[in-house]
């Protein structure tokens, strides 16, 4: 005879089965057409490049070599590559400086909305949501029209009188970040605003009570309370923004390349696949060191306010 | 003396309202010009809706729209189908092994940047061309639905989350079978999600440039794509009349995913 708790354990046990039945097409598709792919660009960084594109299947370490380093093609002296760590520092450079940016601005706007009425909050979370909806190639090709030399900033600067010659902003690093927080501040914004919403004011109060300033409840109060949100936000502009595409290719021309322009040439006229994919690695870690630091940073606060 | 407010913070409605006029001026002006007869992307030079026109008449530009409607309606339906499936899986449990690993499993292509996943698919799916010969619309409709998975999986769980077993239970009570149960209780409730999570699944799949840019065969240009090549090319105002196209549609389906979110209060 089965004991009422066999039959618990059993209907348990057919319980977690059936979940793993019902989850297994989406966690199939994901590792057929995401997750799996990665492993065999890992293996790809150790190959050998193929003639025309591609590879040959005999082991190399030379990718990861020419990562950071050039080999003189008559001495075979290896020295730093200079160009890519440039696009390696110009990558990192832009995606911290542009989660600063949208933190900067997006977590005062955030604030902003929270605190508005119930009935308005409603409208100026609608006004967010419809950047972020819209067409990211859509907004940056916005952004090119503003800031190119014909463009509105130009004119108006050269109408007022304020400059003679139009000042070049696009092609440069600066249209690059302009465009990058231009394009992920709703990212920011919105995770923030989903923890500010639920701050309870009475907290800030009781700290005005004790003869808090406002900075003090800011950073003392609120700033702790949301900043889960805060996390969340730079998470996801920082991943986007470290392999950042279509910015650098429509603001930042030809000549100013990013690490994602710098891997999709190695699979177009670079012809070094393995490169590609190291880069592609690199990229990868650099994000999961990111991840690793908020992680750990987050545990941290929780630990301390728990 | 002006009333003390505790939710004043100074410069901060400063900030969030130079915020909201930058986050529109671009996309104002970027409409605004695809109404101009000038050639010239600079100049004013009257209303006109030729530009609309040329772009209707131009038969890249449908076929890059059909192409992605085709493919963003297909992955969206998947990813929405599977999404659900795994929503229901991993919510209103009590912790099981491997609930972790699923959950970081289906939120994975969100933590990878794009150029990564466009790399690591285009040198798998070249293998696969190579081994099967078939070279049609699978591998960026495949490519599509694993990263609106993600997408899709957000608002489904969060409604599940916020629906309690008691109605699936009186349903048990009454000899429904499970299959009944789903049918009649679960799927009506959790209905606004669903639909929610397919529409950002369809805009997410809609938006996408980069992973389709490495994943597309010749020929397979989806809109997105097709607009990064002429702008590459040099701007005319036409890309102004197609964006401001894709923005209405935007703009409609966000307006319907806020009605339907809403409904759920």
């Amino acid at each position: 005879m089965a004991t009422a708790e066999q039959v618990a354990k059993e209907a348990e046990q057919s319980d977690v089965r059936a979940r793993w039945l019902l989850s297994a097409p989406a966690l199939l598709i994901i590792l057929v057409a995401a997750t799996g792919p990665l492993l065999i660009v890992l293996v790809y960084s150790f190959l050998t490049p193929g003639p025309y594109g591609d590879v040959k299947w005999q082991f190399s370490p030379e990718a990861w070599v020419s990562v950071f380093m050039e080999r003189d093609i008559f001495d075979d002296t290896l020295s730093l590559a200079a160009a890519h760590i440039t696009i390696f520092w110009r990558s990192i450079k832009l995606a911290v400086v542009t989660t600063i940016a949208t933190l900067a601005l997006g977590f005062p706007t955030a604030y902003f909305m929270a605190t508005r009425s119930e009935k308005t909050r409603d409208i100026w979370l609608f006004l967010i949501t419809i950047p972020f909806w819209t067409n990211l190639l859509i907004r940056t090709f916005a952004v090119l029209q503003i800031i190119r030399n014909e463009g509105i900033i130009n004119t108006l600067l050269i109408k007022a009188g304020i400059v003679s010659a139009p000042v070049q902003i696009l092609f440069t690093d600066t249209a690059i970040l302009v465009g990058m927080a231009y394009v992920y501040l709703p990212l920011m914004v919105l995770p923030i605003y989903a923890s500010m919403e639920k701050l309870d004011f009475r907290l800030v109060e009781a700290g005005y009570d004790l003869y808090a300033n406002r900075f003090q409840v800011l950073r003392r109060i609120i700033f702790p309370l949301v900043k889960p949100g805060v996390i969340a936000g730079s998470i996801l502009v920082f991943i986007p923004a470290i392999g950042a595409y279509v910015t650098p290719v429509v603001l930042g021309g030809g000549k100013n390349m990013m690490l994602s322009n710098l891997i999709e040439l190695q699979f177009g006229q670079g012809r070094n696949w393995p490169l590609g994919s190291a880069l592609s690695i690199a990229v990868m870690i650099i994000v999961m060191v990111a991840l690793l630091a908020y992680v750990r940073n987050a545990g941290r606060t929780e630990v301390r306010h728990g | 003396m002006a009333k003390f407010s505790i939710k004043h913070q100074p410069g901060f409605t400063a900030i969030a309202t130079t915020c909201f006029v930058v986050l529109y001026m671009p996309i104002v002006v970027l409409v605004v010009y695809a109404f101009n007869a000038a050639t010239s992307t600079s100049e004013w030079g009257g209303f006109s809706l030729k530009w609309f026109q040329s772009a209707w008449q131009n038969t890249q530009v449908i076929d890059a729209t059909l192409l992605s409607f085709q493919i963003g309606s297909v992955a969206a339906v998947l990813a929405t189908i599977a999404a659900t499936m795994a929503a229901l899986a991993t919510t209103r449990t009590a912790p099981y092994r491997g609930l972790t690993f699923k959950y970081a499993a289906i939120n994975q292509p969100l933590m990878v940047p794009e150029i990564v996943t466009g790399v690591a698919l285009l040198i798998f799916f070249s293998r696969v061309k190579i081994f099967t010969g078939y070279s049609g619309l699978g591998y960026l409709i495949a490519a599509h639905t694993a990263f609106c998975i993600p997408f899709a999986y957000l608002p489904i769980r969060a409604r599940l989350e916020n629906m309690d077993l008691t109605l699936e239970r009186a349903a048990a009570d009454l000899y429904a079978t499970p299959w009944q149960t789903f049918r009649r209780v679960t799927l009506p409730l959790l209905w606004p999600g669903i639909l929610a999570g397919l529409m950002l699944a369809f805009v997410i799949s809609l938006d996408d440039v980069v992973i389709t840019e490495f994943v597309k065969s010749g020929g397979q240009d989806t809109l997105p794509t097709y607009m990064l090549g002429q702008i590459r090319r040099g701007i005319t105002p036409e890309i102004n009349a197609i964006s401001t196209a894709f923005l209405l549609l935007s703009v409609a389906i966000v307006t319907l995913f806020f009605f339907v979110s809403r409904k759920q209060d």
